[in-house]
């Protein structure tokens, strides 16, 4: 016998919720959403965490000089690594 | 995921260097980004394990400890993050995460990695990544939550 999603416990939605939220799919209009406050507030504090995330951190590009050193540390390698 | 330019560089600098003693060893099983991510990560993971934090691989770090994963989600909504949360505190709240459940927020939520490229990347199963970003998301919201109460107290 399937269980309907209106009568999930917050426990069986919440343990499906990592599925649900990674398919992409909105869950705005989920049963369970629907009818649960308190799973309502978590999605919605999940919901805001990841977008404020996205808004974190912007992506840098490493200084030139980094490159530098990187290639200067290579050839030191190369040159221990080198027969004499 | 040390949140400090200049060890980011530094570990940049190894991983070059981890990536010219071993690039004899990519036997072409994966894509050459994929080995490429993983062992920059293992670089990071390293790194963190010899400033004392308790990671030793890839695999414990996806694990955390039974006290550092997330308090359960449908504790009574006392508190609603309202849409909006401060910058710093969140920057704060992620230092603190578990480096297993960082490493995947970040790829996921502020890099923008899709769970498949993650998986790979990681070499554990989508339904692993999709589980470890919702435990991630849980305990920064458990951080989060706690946050307001801890200036309480000040």
């Amino acid at each position: 016998m399937t269980e309907e999603p209106d009568n999930l416990s917050c426990a069986a939605f919440q343990a499906q919720l990592p599925e649900l939220i990674g398919s992409g799919v909105p869950l705005v209009f989920h049963p369970h959403i629907q009818s649960c406050e308190c799973c309502r507030a978590l999605l919605a504090d999940l919901e805001t965490i990841a977008e404020a995330a996205r808004n974190l951190f912007p992506i840098e590009e490493p200084p030139d000089k980094l490159w530098k050193q990187i290639e200067a540390a290579i050839k030191s390698q190369k040159n221990c690594s080198d027969p004499c | 995921m040390v949140a400090n330019t200049a060890e980011a560089e530094d570990l940049t600098q190894e991983a070059f260097l981890q990536l010219y003693r071993k690039i004899g060893t990519f036997s072409g099983d994966s894509a050459f980004s994929t080995w490429l991510h993983r062992m920059a990560i293992n670089v990071v993971l390293m790194h963190l394990r010899k400033k004392g934090l308790p990671v030793s691989s890839l695999d414990e770090a996806m694990e955390p400890a039974a006290d550092e994963r997330p308090g359960r989600g449908f504790s009574a909504p006392d508190l609603n993050l309202a849409g909006s949360i401060d910058r710093l505190v969140l920057e704060r709240a992620i230092a603190t995460l578990p480096a297993g459940y960082r490493l995947i927020f970040i790829l996921h939520d502020i890099k923008g990695y899709e769970h498949n490229e993650i998986a790979s990347m990681l070499d554990c199963s989508l339904g692993n990544s999709k589980s470890q970003l919702h435990k991630a998301r849980l305990k920064l919201r458990d951080a989060l939550r706690a946050y307001p109460r801890q200036e309480d107290r000040r």
